[in-house]
């Protein structure tokens, strides 16, 4: 091995690191499916071939499959010792959904490549990618109700789509009869692969030019030293405990709250999660497996120190207790689809309300914190066919330490944009009334939370059936530090020009719709950082001049009339 | 016509871009034993106009004299980075008046749950009326009239300057956004009304929404600044139009430019872009990088077969995007003064903190103590310390190399001098990785691109980031800190025009296709005509965009004529499509999105010859050697050769290592590298496999 010294390493890093990104922009760029290509609901990155664990990941990769791929790779790898799965062979691409074996959600399906050299395996990388659809009782996969997996779609174990480079066109042939839309698929499954052979020519470069011995001691390295930032970043926290609870509206099925009780002690260098206490596995669809759970943990500490480079080493100070018994750690063939998009966002949410009583300066009030899904599924007359819209919305963020939260910011565990009116009303049989912003919805504070979203979609002709897997229709946003809760997500239907709210809030299954009725949506504002009573005068002020808040709103929330 | 011959002759040309430190001037003379002028002169941030006219003067040649004047400004950018805007009303269909600063539910960086967004208009100034265009262009409520008077009568109230009217699928039928433009133009004391549709006609309300925002409200400081600009060079003699840069690259006469005022930004970028692909023309490399480092941030565009890339989605900043044709440049956040450090892990880190111009680096004497790129090129001899512009208090190279040693040495174990090394290494390669993502990793084979190096900071580090990208060559223009000046003496006249047509390729009508190119052309014709200068000779770039059905991305197919068939835009867009993917998808059919035509005007050609006197020209090398001193490459310090740039003999070969200093930039030839200057003063360098030349070359060919 030539000398390791400070220079290359820091070389390496970049250069793995750019492999990543180019990955993640190959991937985009030739994929078909918005979700992919628009969206950017991927993530690619490279893994360790002894036992998966991550070695870069990249930096526009969807924050919620940060650290996540590991485990799935770990699962193949174990999977491939066991016999379970065939030995791999160059040019091998597998693909595997499983939520169960390292995953998140169906429709996030990953690809896993071994890379060789010298006719061994060297790495291995993995991409994800959201597909729009992944069969089951829902157009999108997104059911509010569903009570078992087999309702959700398709589930792949691993298996080689990809032989020596060649789709194999059967493992092809059962996918395609499986999943709606299937002829475009194709575009997004040849990207995806395409994507990780970019990253396979951009790691032997690396390779060829620095050594395989040297990258080795470096990925080695690299791992010691991103623990050693993440731990002279945990050394700010002061030792103690710090507990905090977060809640989702309901699991879709059964009325009530699921709670996310969480205790993060920091002892030493390492900062230790226990999810223990919270609630059971649930009948509904939010329960979260293991694998999501503890990638929900690393990217709400991503958000809080941005600075550690997304590595494996970076999580090591970083313990999670398994949380057996809870419905962060559910087992088969518990339903799963709403873990990635909403639980994930409430176990950020209770990570941020724990740290930031210790970290007051680093960490906001809690963010909207919900993808805000609603889907529409009909028929439109005019034009004789189906179709199914999604409405994706952002919310407001929590007020901090530097300034007043963001308004209409995207969710906590996305990166994507919400689609244009414009382009929704070409496509679907629909009328947005309004497109605005939620005013007084921001939790009021010294630094107040932002506002969110206020939209109305009326069915213009036809029928057609919505659904809704959103959150925080029960509790807004927290507040913290003194600072008031966000306003609460509200969904309201009017059919038939009679209101009904769905029993459980934020979430319902199959409302049926005619042509007028309408969907009335808002949601949240951001949680409230500090005394609102402190908030600056001219502040208030401008609020009031600029109708983010009425003016007697503005007297009884921070004590003034503007 | 005495005023148009002159203007046709054009043999006296002054290209003036402000940038923003310095106010840059070229005057070129074309006539028999005319010669080159250059200017650089502070930029005036208050009045640009003062630095522009001190410039002309710089030259000492009379200004009343000049025939055409063309200039690049950044008012229209500065005006909209730092929200100094005309007070602006917007009037919208009743529900949309947050569109503007809802966005598209976005957060600055995919990491940190913070960030804050000023909208272009505040709230209190958009109100909204009555009226609603469904997607297909039917009217579902009709506008408002006594409404829409109410809301401007408040707006005029409120002392709105300028106003924009922007309502829903405007671009599908604008009847309602005419109406409304027409009741304002009886109401509104003066000419700044954009319509939602006027500048850009597509979908997507909010890109819409903010361009003709951005639009109107910098339509009034635009044309404040033209006429302060024509008047001071009025005072000066100079009577005729002048003309502008837009961010196409195309100039447009001073006269017309604040109708589409926000075509100016970015103006600057453009034309340095356009200097470049002019360069690389006459040089006979068509296909280039760019790289114009500044201080704070590098600028990068591609140009293939001496056309720069042109996109209609540029974002200016966060949540900011201007929708109209532009010269595609991207800005990466790395420059100069990027600070490096070491992290908590011990690994060294360079950037994205900058030390932007004040305090600059440690170097400039401006009270800087954090060590930057800058700073890493002094310490290695790479820049002359005697030699630095714009330093307030000398530092020695001995008290930076000692921050070097404190700051990044002792948690590394490294001396001062090989910490610098390993800053500008780490600087280049992340730089690298950063100009990659934007041009090379789209589908193009690095191998086939020459780097055109420019800007202050440009051409020192060129070589070292054409090894990184697997770029043989590197091409360093006469005059690198004039590139933007130059790009608008050689700028043609351009008009760009955009049909959306979203129809599946197998639906379009080959006739109608043609006459929408057809229709282009003779609308660019006539803007042309209207221009107070005349072209030399016209001439039509056609492009289609393309995508599978299913697609949101598009692909950019040039096309040759106006008369393409069905089956050709097919076989076009699958041969362009595996180029730039490695995929071809027979199974899935083409949309054809938009119909692209550039109509431009060309200039006479401009000889770029006479920007480095021939006369001060040394008849050997060794006439240009100004000094030897130690320069540190891979590890070892060499003893090598400066050279005065402006000396170096016709075809003088130079190998590596090798310095060649001029007034605003300096040239590296690494150990290995090899350069020649051609006829019009161009450095041409091959670069050689350089450090660490044991080990295998770093290509990046054949990707995906």
């Amino acid at each position: 091995m030539s000398a390791l010294d400070a220079i290359t390493l820091s070389v390496i890093q970049a250069a793995l690191q750019q492999t990543c990104d180019e990955m993640d922009l190959a991937f985009s760029r030739a994929a078909f499916s918005p979700v992919i290509a628009e969206a950017n609901d991927r993530s690619d990155g490279i893994y360790s071939a002894v036992d998966g664990s991550l070695i870069a990941q990249g930096s526009q990769g969807l924050p919620v499959f940060v650290g996540v791929m590991q485990y799935s790779t770990k699962t193949i790898i174990e999977m491939i010792a066991r016999g379970e799965v065939a030995a791999p062979e160059e040019g091998d691409v597998y693909i595997v959904n499983d939520p169960y074996l390292g995953g998140t959600h169906l429709m996030d399906v990953r690809f896993a490549m071994p890379v060789y050299r010298g006719g061994k395996i060297f790495c291995w990388l993995s991409n994800t990618g959201h597909w729009p659809d992944i069969g089951g009782s829902v157009p999108g996969g997104f059911s509010a109700s569903a009570t078992a997996v087999e309702q959700e779609g398709l589930r792949l174990p691993p298996v080689k789509l990809f032989k020596k480079r060649q789709l194999d066109p059967e493992i092809y042939a059962i996918i395609r009869s499986n999943i709606r839309i299937a002829d475009q698929r194709i575009g997004d499954i040849r990207a995806q692969a395409a994507a990780l052979y970019v990253g396979q020519e951009r790691l032997f470069a690396i390779l060829d030019r620095y050594g395989d011995d040297t990258v080795v001691a470096a990925i080695a390295e690299l791992r010691r030293r991103a623990a050693e930032q993440m731990r002279a970043n945990i050394a700010l926290v002061p030792d103690g405990t710090y507990s905090a609870r977060a809640y989702v509206d309901s699991d879709g099925v059964v009325d009530q709250p699921l709670t996310i009780a969480l205790t993060v002690e920091k002892a030493g260098d390492t900062l230790t999660f226990d999810f223990s206490q919270s609630s059971p596995p649930c009948i509904g669809p939010m329960n979260s497996v293991l694998a999501t759970t503890l990638s929900s943990v690393y990217l709400a500490m991503r958000h809080i120190f941005p600075d550690v480079p997304i590595s494996a080493g970076a999580f090591e100070p970083l313990v999670v207790k398994r949380p057996e018994g809870t419905f962060l750690d559910a087992r088969y063939p518990r339903p799963v689809s709403g873990c990635a998009a909403e639980v994930s966002q409430r176990i950020a949410e209770a990570v941020f309300a724990a740290m930031v009583q210790a970290l007051p300066e680093n960490v906001t009030a809690a963010p909207a914190g919900s993808s805000g899904n609603f889907a529409l599924g009909g028929h439109d007359p005019a034009r004789g066919r189906d179709f199914v819209m999604y409405q994706i919305s952002g919310g407001g963020y929590g007020g901090g330490a530097s300034g007043d939260g963001l308004t209409n910011g995207c969710s906590t565990i996305g990166i994507s944009k919400s689609p244009p009116v414009e382009i929704m009303e070409q496509a679907y049989p629909v009328l947005y009334r309004h497109y605005a912003l939620r005013e007084g919805s921001g939790g009021a504070g010294k630094h107040r939370g932002g506002f969110g979203l206020a939209y109305e979609v009326e069915l213009l002709r036809g029928e057609a059936r919505a659904s809704f897997v959103m959150d925080h229709g029960r509790f807004g946003p927290q507040g913290v530090l003194g600072g008031a809760d966000g306003a609460v997500n509200e969904v309201t239907v009017f059919r038939s020009g009679v209101a009904h709210v769905p029993p459980h809030l934020s979430k319902e299954q199959d409302i049926p719709l005619k042509a007028g009725d309408r969907v009335r949506v808002g949601t949240p504002g951001g949680g409230g950082y500090g005394d609102p009573s402190e908030r600056d005068p001219d502040l208030v002020r401008r609020d009031v001049a600029m109708g983010y808040y009425t003016p007697e709103q503005a007297e009884v929330l921070f004590g003034r009339s503007g | 016509m005495a005023e148009n011959d002159r203007a046709v002759r054009n043999d006296i040309v002054a290209g003036v871009d402000v940038g923003g430190t310095f106010t840059d001037l070229i005057l070129l003379d074309a006539s028999e034993g005319g010669g080159v002028r250059l200017a650089k002169t502070p930029t005036t941030v208050d009045n640009q106009a003062f630095g522009v006219v001190a410039a002309l003067e710089a030259t000492g040649h009379p200004v009343a004299d000049i025939d055409l004047i063309v200039h690049g400004t950044t008012t229209t950018t500065n005006a909209v980075l730092e929200r100094r805007l005309a007070r602006t009303g917007m009037v919208t269909t009743r529900g949309f008046r947050d569109v503007i600063e809802l966005g598209r539910r976005t957060r600055p960086q995919a990491y940190g749950m913070t960030g804050s967004f000023t909208p272009v208009i505040p709230r209190n100034l958009r109100l909204e009326v009555g009226e609603r265009v469904l997607a297909s262009g039917e009217v579902h409520t009709p506008l408002d009239e006594g409404e829409l008077r109410a809301a401007l009568r408040t707006l005029l109230d409120q002392g709105c300057e300028s106003l924009v009217i922007h309502f829903l699928h405007a671009y599908a039928n604008p009847a309602h956004e005419l109406r409304a433009v027409e009741i304002a133009r009886e109401m509104w004391p003066n000419a700044y009304i954009t319509a939602g549709h006027q500048l850009l006609s597509e979908a997507r309300e909010f890109e819409r929404g903010v361009t003709a925002a951005v639009n109107a409200s910098v339509q009034p400081i635009l044309e404040r600044y033209v006429e302060r600009l024509r008047a001071e060079l009025q005072g000066r003699g100079y009577a005729r139009d002048f003309l502008i840069m837009n961010g196409n690259g195309g100039m447009i006469s001073a006269r017309h430019v604040t109708r589409e005022s926000a075509k100016t930004v970015m103006s600057g970028p453009a034309s340095g872009v356009i200097a470049a692909a002019y360069t690389g023309r006459r040089a006979g490399f068509p296909d280039l990088v760019t790289y114009d480092m500044g201080g704070t941030s590098t600028d990068v565009a591609l140009i293939r077969h001496a056309e720069p890339a042109v996109s209609n989605e540029t974002e200016i900043e966060y949540a900011m995007p201007i929708h109209v044709p532009m010269v595609a440049v991207h800005t990466v956040g790395a420059g100069g003064g990027s600070i490096a450090r070491v992290d908590a892990s011990g690994l060294i880190q360079v950037g994205p903190e900058s030390a932007g111009a004040r305090p600059g680096p440690i170097c400039y004497g401006r009270g800087g103590t954090e060590p930057t790129i800058t700073d890493a090129n002094l310490v290695l001899g790479r820049l002359s310390p005697r030699k630095l512009l714009a330093v307030d208090n000398p530092v020695t190279v001995e008290a930076v190399t000692k921050i070097f040693s404190e700051k990044i040495g002792a948690r590394t174990g490294l001396d001062g001098v090989a910490a610098a090394g390993a800053v500008l290494r780490l600087g280049n390669i992340k730089m690298a990785g950063a100009i990659r993502m934007v041009s090379v990793s789209r589908g193009h084979d690095p191998r086939d691109f020459s780097l055109f190096a420019f800007g202050g900071a440009g051409p020192l580090h060129a070589t070292s980031l054409a090894r990184e990208l697997g770029l043989p060559r590197v091409l360093v223009p006469a005059r690198p800190g004039i590139t933007n000046a130059l790009g608008c003496v050689v700028a043609d006249l351009r008009h760009d025009f955009v049909n959306t047509l979203n129809h599946p390729l197998a639906t379009v009508d080959e006739a109608y296709l043609a006459e929408v190119l057809h229709r282009h052309r003779s609308a660019g014709l006539a803007l042309i005509e209207q221009e107070a200068v005349r072209p030399q000779t016209v001439r039509y770039l056609h492009s289609a965009d393309m995508q599978f059905v299913g697609q949101t991305h598009i692909l950019n197919v040039p096309l040759v004529s106006p008369e393409v068939s069905r089956a050709e835009l097919q076989r076009l867009f699958e041969e362009a499509y595996f180029a730039r993917f490695k995929v071809s998808l027979p199974e899935i059919r083409a949309n054809l999105v938009n119909l692209n035509t550039s109509v431009i005007g060309t200039r006479p050609p401009v000889d770029l010859s006479r920007l480095l006197d021939p006369a001060a020209r040394a008849p050997t090398l060794a006439g240009a050697l100004d000094e030897r001193r130690p320069v540190w490459f891979a590890g070892v310090w060499h003893d090598t050769p400066i050279y005065r740039r402006e000396k170096l003999p016709l075809g003088a070969l130079i190998e590596g290592p090798a310095i060649l200093e001029q007034m605003d930039a300096t040239t590296v030839l690494e150990p290995g590298d090899r350069a020649r200057s051609d006829t019009d003063g161009n450095i041409v360098i091959e670069v050689g496999p350089g450090e660490g030349a044991t080990r295998n070359n770093f290509s990046i060919g054949g990707i995906a």
